[in-house]
């Protein structure tokens, strides 16, 4: 066990708070860095993917997990940053500058779609951010001097120097430098008025306001970072794709995104990373499955959201807080071992109203 | 001159009568309590004044300034702090951070600076740490610091509440039923820690409270409603055998 003697504000401040955590994220981070070294080829693009997807969860988690606002329609931010990155990058722009406009482009579509959102919440946001990205796919299929429509549009590769960034541990590495520097500002937010501000309006919007935090300010800053880290993943995954199509970004994947941190667990980053790395890599989870069960099972059609929503469903009922909160009981059951007990994280029937819809 | 003026107040919702022309002066450092039967319309004098709701008729004036028309989240920054009936906290936030969202008011840096935490983000952070803190001390919630609201007991919900108003510093606290739900200890300390804010921290209270023994310990006036309508004004003792107060609570 571990405990933490508190002599200085400044240690709740500090991102880093107990010598265990530099231990541990450090060799995670040591790990990760290493990457290209024990990773084969193969490996090293799945977990550029992770990257990418635990980026846009980083955005969904800031609008559905601290701002208690639910979009079905991400992927439509999405969509908007990988077809901006690759048509500035078509009309010969650097890459770097070109991620950076297609993030801020995608923030500001995001920030323009709050001022509706603003008097929605539940599910009426939901249904209203699914016709969101429903315009978003038209727009996408029917402009197509831009788009390049039902056709495509190849994404041309990220040059910088003459060095090619979509080699596979460029690439890699890329999307790593990306998600830690994004992973760092969010976490920053979460230490500061304006996440608290978040926080709070998901909580009580009443108490929110009575405490002086402006809703419509607060929800329209959720949205356009939301949209800003998505759009970011958005451009990073046109590489991935290397050819963008309309139904790339469809509603299944906007209902991805938004699993992706229910299942890793709403409310924390440690969610994020875990969500996307079950998001990223269950595809081949399932290929591998395919390949050890009798033909005639591999072959039915819709494998994948079929188990899909089974693990979803598994996770709603037995264990709510996701990947994240599973997490915590086996730690604690290491940290306290062999005195855990099983009641300490025992639901517990609150009869005050605490269990609302976040 | 008083802090808060409520000339001819009156609310409707559709041809429901919620508070007809009341009138009522709060006097810069006094406890003002406001009683009276159930639906009498006490806390929706109390959204009235922290603009949840907007008067059908009337107006209010804080401090010299009108506020009849300012929007609710303005409020909190022109120095009116609140709690509710039903305690509405940030139930899956510590207390913690609770109180550090009662500070917010007084955040003075902006999005980027926070989004890099440069050194005046950490600075305001330790700055209202020490605000939280020095609540915290006053109504003795240290031990509550870290826990989550949702695992709190009622009692220490009202209590966390209050002090996240108290984080606000606000020069005028409305209380909407402090007692309601506190056992007859935790009154007494209450009616105790009120006395502080009120004298030491010299924060004028606005409370509604059934409890006439908290009423008539703490309080320098006492407004009693009944059916929207203003009945007397007066100290407790008065307000408590004014027959037409009787009549409200007792019938004929």
């Amino acid at each position: 066990m571990r405990f933490i003697r508190k002599t200085n504000y400044q240690q709740d401040i500090n991102l880093i708070q107990h010598s265990g955590q530099v231990l541990w994220y450090g060799l995670l981070l040591l790990a990760v860095c290493s990457g290209p070294l024990w990773l084969g080829r193969f490996l090293l693009g799945e977990f550029s993917f992770v990257f990418i997807y635990a980026i846009a969860g980083l955005g969904m988690m800031i609008l559905v997990g601290y701002t208690g606002l639910v979009s079905l329609g991400h992927a439509a931010f999405l969509a908007i940053g990988a077809y901006m990155h690759a048509y500035l990058l078509g009309l010969g722009i650097p890459f770097p500058l070109s991620m950076l406009a297609a993030t801020v482009f995608s923030a500001l579509i995001g920030g323009l779609i709050a001022i509706p959102a603003l008097r929605m919440t539940g599910i009426y946001l939901a249904v209203a951010t699914l016709a969101f990205a429903k315009i978003v796919e038209f727009i996408i299929e029917r402009w197509e001097s831009v788009t390049g429509g039902f056709r495509g549009l190849a994404v041309p590769k990220p040059l910088l120097f003459g060095y090619d960034f979509s080699a596979p541990v460029a690439f890699y590495f890329v999307c790593l430098v990306l998600l830690l520097g994004s992973m760092i500002l969010v976490l920053n937010l979460l230490r500061s008025p304006a996440g608290r501000a978040m926080t709070a309006v998901r909580d009580s919007e009443t108490s929110a306001e009575s405490m002086g935090i402006h809703l419509a300010r607060t929800k329209t800053l959720a949205f356009t970072l939301s949209a800003a880290f998505t759009g970011l993943a958005g451009a990073l995954f046109a590489h991935r794709l290397t050819f963008l199509a309309p139904n790339a970004f469809d509603m299944y994947m906007s209902i991805q995104l938004l699993l992706m941190i229910v299942v890793g667990g709403l409310g924390s980053l440690h969610g994020v990373i875990f969500g996307a790395i079950f998001v990223g890599l269950l595809p081949q989870g399932i290929a591998i499955f395919r390949d050890m069960v009798p033909a005639g099972l591999a072959q039915v059609p819709g494998l994948e959201p079929i188990i899909f929503g089974l693990i979803l469903i598994f996770f709603l009922i037995y264990e709510p807080q996701g990947i994240y909160g599973r997490w915590c009981k086996v730690r604690l059951f290491f940290e306290q071992f062999p005195l855990y007990r099983k009641s300490t994280y025992k639901r517990q029937k609150s009869f005050l109203r605490t269990e609302r819809l976040q | 001159m008083s802090l808060l003026r409520a000339e001819s107040l009156s609310v409707h919702f559709g041809g429901v009568k919620a508070v007809q022309d009341v009138s009522f002066d709060v006097e810069q450092g006094e406890v003002f309590s406001i009683v009276g039967p159930n639906g009498a319309g006490k806390t929706t004098i109390f959204n009235l004044i922290s603009r949840i709701y907007d008067p059908t008729h009337g107006s209010v004036e804080f401090d010299g300034k009108d506020i009849t028309r300012v929007p609710t989240h303005a409020i909190a920054e022109l120095g009116i702090a609140r709690t509710f009936q039903n305690t509405e906290l940030f139930e899956a936030e510590s207390v913690l951070n609770n109180l550090l969202i009662g500070c917010h008011v007084h955040r003075r840096t902006n999005l980027l600076q926070e989004l890099f935490f440069l050194g005046a983000v950490r600075r305001q952070e330790l700055e209202f740490r020490e605000t939280v803190e020095e609540v915290i001390d006053l109504l003795n919630l240290q031990s509550y610091r870290d826990q989550i609201i949702g695992n709190l007991p009622y009692g220490i919900r009202k209590m966390v509440e209050i002090a996240r108003a108290l984080c606000l510093q606000p020069k005028l606290l409305l209380l909407d039923e402090p007692s309601s739900g506190l056992n007859p200890e935790e009154t007494d300390d209450l009616s105790f820690w009120l006395e502080d804010i009120n004298q030491d921290l010299g924060i004028t209270v606005i409370m509604v409270e059934h409890d006439m023994n908290l009423v008539s310990q703490a309080s320098d006036r006492v407004m009693a409603l009944a059916d929207g309508q203003l009945i007397t004004i007066g100290t407790p003792s008065e307000v408590q055998n004014h027959p037409e107060v009787l009549r409200a609570y007792m019938g004929d």
